[in-house]
């Protein structure tokens, strides 16, 4: 048992993440596509690689960066059968959020965030519910573009924050952030897809491990 | 891990807070052999045989046994079975290792949610369809959807179906997709599932039933009729081939209702379906004033007429208001107060 679960972690990149994407493929689905310099927030300044037209371009070099440091991490959670929540408050892909995360096997919240249902629990749920291990955002910010309330509960929680952060974000209480595009429907269905790759290899890759071990 | 059965709150949101109302599975189990047995012993104390003993023999002998007069049939004593007595409820959401079973658990309202998300699907797919279909010109015409026949389900029912409590903005948006979905060229594909969110509405043409015509010696056809106002009792004999000739009570209409105001009362059912001198009418009247003995012919005489008329026209009059029985009657005075609503002069000291 404790095998199973401490060789993964010493592997820096145990489930081969990085070749799930490349540069290019993030640039196709125009994920370096920011807002206007007018939106750009203070914090994500280090993350952009320059302007253009008054349109900020995100640095993919980075994005590359810290979206393969994210992959690894869900997939070190989802091989722990840890519990991952999708959350995204954008309209346009709330299904597709939803159909990604049934498709893996995890959960997802794409609808309006009640209250305390981090913080309070026992009120929404019973005594006995378990809380998510990892919060994915596919897009940071609300329908009022303020931060998502679920980043500052999670903080509050104790719990991992995987973010996709566009210029407008405040990636300042994510644990993961990426610097990418939220907007563009490529941008989100090649999130999705890489999260749904990684989330599915890395319980192969439980299911496999655990067999090897019955066999020896 | 127990699966304990927890309450759809009501009023609050506290699904999860212990109390009375928690009721485990085995406790429900125990209630319903319980029940079964008490039904035994209750078919061999009223002499019946126990293997046909029905749940009305039940609700006769209990009513027997223990007569109430209390006037809430909920208060009376009653012996049902244990799923109609306990509410049903939702078990606990989760297995063994915490792991929720609903992919939106987290939401809240994994129910209604779902339902949204299998609907919006089927709204994507049917819009891509039509975009195929579309691209081969093969697009077929809308017909008209039937709307008098049924109605969506209502927000309670909803709640019902899903067990959960939902929001008026909730019901509402749900029933806006409902209308998107069906709204469609090609939503007649999605009937049976819209279906299961519809109710039929029993048509309100069908409660009024016309009498047939009689004839007398003459052969001339005649209807009767009877109308009440206020206090005032009315019978009215309408004849077809007439001069628009009014007797009351054996007496001439315009020495009768000196008024004008009664007259015309008189005449407006004759007026709205244009037989103004078509129809001869002999009534009897007896109570109430000048106005309610007016108003009391006019019902009755809209009641005859309905005989003579299509069922078209029917309806009209029944919209008009024609048809229906003025409830208005003289409210009674209160002790306390000088008339019915009147209150006596408040002096301030």
């Amino acid at each position: 048992d404790d095998k199973l679960l401490t060789v993964p972690l010493s592997h820096p990149d145990y489930f081969n993440v990085k070749e799930l994407f490349s540069l290019k493929d993030l640039f196709d689905a125009r994920v370096h596509l920011g807002h206007k310099k007018g939106c750009r927030h203070r914090f994500m300044e280090p993350y952009i690689f320059g302007c253009r037209l008054e349109q900020d371009i995100i640095d993919l070099d980075q994005t590359m960066e810290h979206l393969q440091l994210a992959l690894n991490f869900t997939a070190h959670i989802a091989y722990r059968k840890g519990i991952i929540l999708f959350v995204s408050r954008k309209r346009q892909f709330c299904h597709l959020v939803e159909s990604t995360a049934r498709e893996c096997g995890e959960y997802a919240h794409t609808r309006y965030w009640q209250g305390g249902l981090l913080t309070n629990t026992h009120i929404h749920f019973g005594s006995g519910v378990r809380l998510p291990d990892l919060l994915i955002f596919l897009s940071s910010l609300n329908n009022i573009f303020e931060p998502h309330v679920a980043i500052r509960d999670a903080a509050k929680m104790n719990i991992p924050t995987v973010g996709v952060v566009d210029t407008n974000c405040n990636p300042c209480l994510i644990t993961y952030p990426i610097p990418g595009n939220d907007d563009s429907p490529s941008a989100m269905e090649l999130y999705c897809k890489l999260f749904k790759m990684t989330i599915i290899r890395a319980k192969d890759k439980r299911k496999q491990n655990e067999a090897f071990r019955e066999l020896s | 891990l127990r699966l304990i059965y927890t309450t759809t709150a009501v009023q609050r949101k506290n699904i999860g807070a212990s109390g009375p109302e928690k009721y485990t599975e085995e406790f429900i189990k125990k209630q319903i052999e319980e029940f079964n047995l008490g039904k035994r012993h209750l078919a061999n104390m009223m002499g019946e045989d126990p293997e046909t003993f029905t749940q009305e023999d039940i609700d006769k002998a209990v009513a027997y046994l223990f007569p109430s007069g209390l006037f809430d049939k909920q208060a009376r004593p009653m012996m049902k079975h244990p799923t109609e007595i306990f509410p049903e409820q939702r078990k606990i959401q989760w297995g063994e290792d915490g792991r929720p079973f609903h992919f939106l658990f987290y939401t809240g309202k994994q129910s209604y949610y779902s339902l949204m998300h299998e609907m919006y699907e089927k709204f994507l797919n049917l819009q891509k369809y039509q975009d195929q279909l579309l691209a081969q010109d093969l697009l077929p015409q809308k017909e008209k959807r039937n709307l008098s026949g049924s109605r969506w389900l209502t927000k309670i029912e909803l709640e019902e179906m899903l067990l959960e409590k939902l929001s008026n903005d909730d019901y509402s948006r749900f029933i806006q997709l409902l209308e998107k979905l069906v709204t469609l060229p090609c939503g007649d594909i999605e009937e049976k599932y819209v279906q299961k969110f519809s109710r039929e509405v029993a048509a309100q043409l069908k409660k009024v039933d016309i009498e047939p015509l009689k004839y007398d010696e003459q052969g001339v056809a005649f209807s009767t009729g009877e109308g009440a106002r206020k206090t005032a009792r009315a019978t009215v004999v309408v004849y077809d081939n007439g001069t628009g000739k009014i007797t009351v009570n054996g007496i001439d209409v315009l020495h009768y209702f000196p008024v004008l105001q009664d007259r015309e009362q008189l005449l407006f059912p004759f007026q709205f379906l244009d037989r103004v001198g078509k129809h001869d009418m002999i009534c009897t009247v007896s109570g109430g004033g000048r106005s309610a003995q007016a108003g009391a012919i006019r019902l009755a005489s809209a009641k005859a007429l309905k005989s003579f008329v299509t069922q078209k026209e029917v309806e009209f009059l029944r919209q008009a208001g024609l048809l229906t029985t003025d409830p208005r009657v003289r409210e009674r005075k209160k002790p306390g107060q000088e008339g019915a609503r009147r209150k006596f002069t408040w002096k301030k000291r």
